[in-house]
């Protein structure tokens, strides 16, 4: 079994064992959605009008949410020295990282996200382009993000300096695919913006390991 | 040419030779940059006509333009010196890279506040989503993050190449983000009036904005030049030439 | 034991080695090399530099000048090789404390392929017996550095490259990790290590001591 595989499964053992690792994300995605109705107006027919949006905003903050323990544990303990000296890819590292913290976050929001749809009275057409969107756009929030838990592993309070560093970065899934569920709702065709969410996923998964990688190093160079 | 490059490379790479060599551009930067302004707004404003549509507040674009592009361009700037000390290490492209974002930040704020004022009589209000306000705020965010960044890490030296990666992918992402905002935008409001990006501009309008966007890259290039120098002498203070400097 | 330290050629120089750490120079023009059967400890006082050698040595950190050689070659020309035929343990244990002790060394040596077994014989070995399937959480931290000093028993690796292994550790653990140390070096292994602690009665004993090189640096 490569270092790489057994990542994979021991962060996967490890969210099971600290449920509250993905729960805790899950339930501020579900207050967050529960916010707009009580802050702007319970009317159905303005909610299902700002659905789309109001999921897919939730969804990335509680994403953010969950991105900055990506990598700090594994700095403080020991186990990314443990990875470089391995001297296995950093590469496939990062790689496998963002697959786990997309198991981890990603799945459950799209899983949940037909629950929000309901309360929010998400238009019944929308609901195959809601969990399509969020199928193909939340690695590339996982990818991006893993660029910055990278970046900010070794900073005390690294929480909030994270999502001012990828919040910028996520404004164009947020628009492709908050479109894409909202045209779904009024009838209309949204290929194009899934298509588009596809192509950046493709981008980020070649090129934002790159990244993470490089920003690894950093927390060992001392 | 290769041999030309590599020797320039070199000495860019050393601190004192920069340091002696920008001493010499400096007068002249600021006096070209005071010139170009001088000009650039006495024709700008006195000269040019007023436009048939918006009337004399156009001419905000004197200032509002030139600062937006710089804002773009410092940005890949840094992204680029960044690059360079991430591959080969030389010091200096670190330095130039953390004085670049906080000027980029400023002509990027610089834009904002003249977009918003422009927009006040043109749409009647401070604010509107327009793409390229909007592609403009984005970058002021990714300049915000690269300068926390930069000065959130333990070291030094780390500050600089955290920056310098997030600088990296700010730029592959730039394009993403001003395709995708134009789309957007587009598809929001469809007919609003574009500020700028007419058809053809008069030559009397066009001359004086030409002049003041040469005018800002040169005032720029000052504010890049003193702004190293003083991380040169700060870096470089324990060596022998620098103390020379300071006791004269 | 199936694997022979031996079988492996051990040859790990460093030439005219220099580290500067926020403008101090840590070590400069330093010569070493680390052969089947040597056993090398770094000394010097705190801040000399010792754990930084350590982790240029193993290859952590490229921030150096000099060279850095393994079978004659630069250390990063094949560093998959050297990764595979070292083993580094710094400070941190990287053990997790949501994990089982079993849990934690199935991923210390996952980069080696490891029959289950000889994971438990290794526990065994480093009296966690009984402990294997409690959180880590539960057990005491001389007892978390064991788990991960366990990896010392099974991963085929000749060269040993530790940073103050005994922190921790009790008496037993200490004489413990003493013989296995001893055991490696003559079964033809090579361990680098930094540690305060006496090693007086291994046989192949070297030591290099930083803080005396920074002194004849200071005089000449």
């Amino acid at each position: 079994m490569s270092l790489v595989t057994a990542t994979v499964k021991r962060d996967l053992l490890l969210a099971a064992r600290n449920p509250g690792e993905w729960l805790n994300p899950l339930m501020f995605f579900l207050m967050v959605a529960a916010l707009f109705p009580l802050a702007v107006d319970p009317d159905p027919k303005f909610l299902s009008k700002i659905a789309g949006g109001v999921i897919w905003v939730a969804a990335l903050l509680s994403t953010l949410l969950s991105l900055d323990a990506l990598y700090k544990a594994d700095v403080e303990d020991g186990s990314l020295e443990q990875w470089l000296a391995s001297g296995e890819s950093l590469y496939a590292m990062s790689l496998g990282k963002a697959l786990v913290h997309w198991c981890i976050s990603g799945l459950p929001l799209t899983i949940m996200a037909p629950v929000l749809g309901l309360m929010l009275s998400l238009p019944q057409d929308a609901y195959a382009a809601l969990l399509l969107s969020l199928l193909v756009g939340t690695p590339v929030l996982s990818l991006l993000g893993a660029v910055g838990a990278a970046l900010t592993a070794g900073v005390r309070s690294g929480g909030l300096l994270l999502s001012l560093l990828i919040l910028p970065l996520y404004i164009p899934v947020l628009i492709f695919a908050a479109s894409a569920v909202y045209h779904a709702g009024i009838g209309m065709d949204y290929n194009g913006q899934i298509g588009f969410l596809g192509a950046l996923l493709a981008l980020a998964a070649c090129l934002t390991p790159f990244a993470s990688a490089a920003a690894l190093k950093l927390n060992l160079s001392r | 040419m290769w041999q030309w490059l590599k020797q320039l490379y070199h000495r860019l790479g050393s601190p004192k030779w920069f340091y002696e060599i920008t001493e010499k551009w400096i007068p002249w930067l600021a006096v070209l940059s005071a010139l170009g302004c001088v000009a650039g707004l006495v024709l700008g404003l006195a000269y040019a006509p007023a436009d048939y549509l918006q009337g004399n507040s156009f001419r905000i674009i004197y200032i509002h333009v030139p600062a937006a592009i710089l804002a773009q361009s410092a940005f890949m700037m840094m992204a680029v010196a960044g690059a360079v000390y991430l591959i080969w290490k030389m010091k200096m492209a670190a330095w130039v890279a953390k004085v670049v974002a906080p000027i980029g930040a400023s002509f990027c704020l610089i834009a904002l506040f003249t977009g918003a004022i422009w927009g006040k009589p043109t749409w009647g209000t401070w604010w509107v989503w327009d793409a390229r306000l909007t592609s403009m705020l984005l970058l002021l965010f990714l300049y915000f993050g690269v300068i926390a960044l930069q000065q959130a890490m333990d070291s030094e030296e780390s500050g600089y190449k955290a920056g310098a990666i997030l600088a990296l992918v700010g730029l592959v992402n730039i394009p993403i983000i001003k395709y995708s905002v134009e789309w957007w935008n587009t598809l929001h409001q469809p007919a609003t009036l574009k500020l700028t990006e007419k058809p053809s501009m008069h030559p009397d309008m066009l001359i004086p904005l030409l002049i003041m966007i040469v005018t800002t890259y040169l005032f720029f290039a000052l504010l890049v030049i003193l702004r190293t120098r003083n991380e040169i002498l700060w870096h470089e203070r324990k060596r022998q030439w620098v103390k020379e400097i300071l006791e004269n | 034991m199936s694997f022979a330290p031996d079988q492996i050629k051990i040859d790990l120089e460093a030439r005219q080695l220099c580290c500067e750490r926020d403008d101090r120079i840590l070590f400069d023009q330093l010569d070493l090399r680390v052969e089947n059967g040597d056993l090398l400890q770094l000394a010097g006082p705190n801040g000399a530099g010792k754990t930084t050698l350590l982790r240029l040595l193993a290859g952590l950190n490229r921030d150096y000048d000099g060279e850095l050689l393994w079978h004659g070659q630069p250390l990063y020309d094949d560093f998959s090789s050297y990764a595979a035929q070292r083993l580094y343990q710094g400070h941190l244990a990287a053990v997790k404390k949501a994990l089982t002790p079993i849990e934690n060394l199935r991923w210390l040596v996952s980069q080696w392929s490891v029959d289950d077994a000889r994971l438990w014989q290794a526990l065994d070995e480093v009296e966690l017996a009984g402990y294997e399937e409690t959180p880590c959480q539960q057990l005491s931290a001389g007892q978390q550095r064991r788990v991960a000093l366990a990896r010392l028993c099974i991963a085929p690796a000749a060269l040993w490259i530790l940073d103050e292994p005994f922190t921790a550790l009790d008496k037993s653990g200490v004489a413990w990790l003493e013989k296995r140390i001893q055991k490696h070096v003559e079964a033809g292994g090579a361990v680098i290590i930094t540690s305060h602690h006496a090693l007086e009665n291994i046989a192949s004993l070297k030591q290099l001591d930083l803080g005396q090189l920074a002194m004849n640096r200071g005089q000449a």
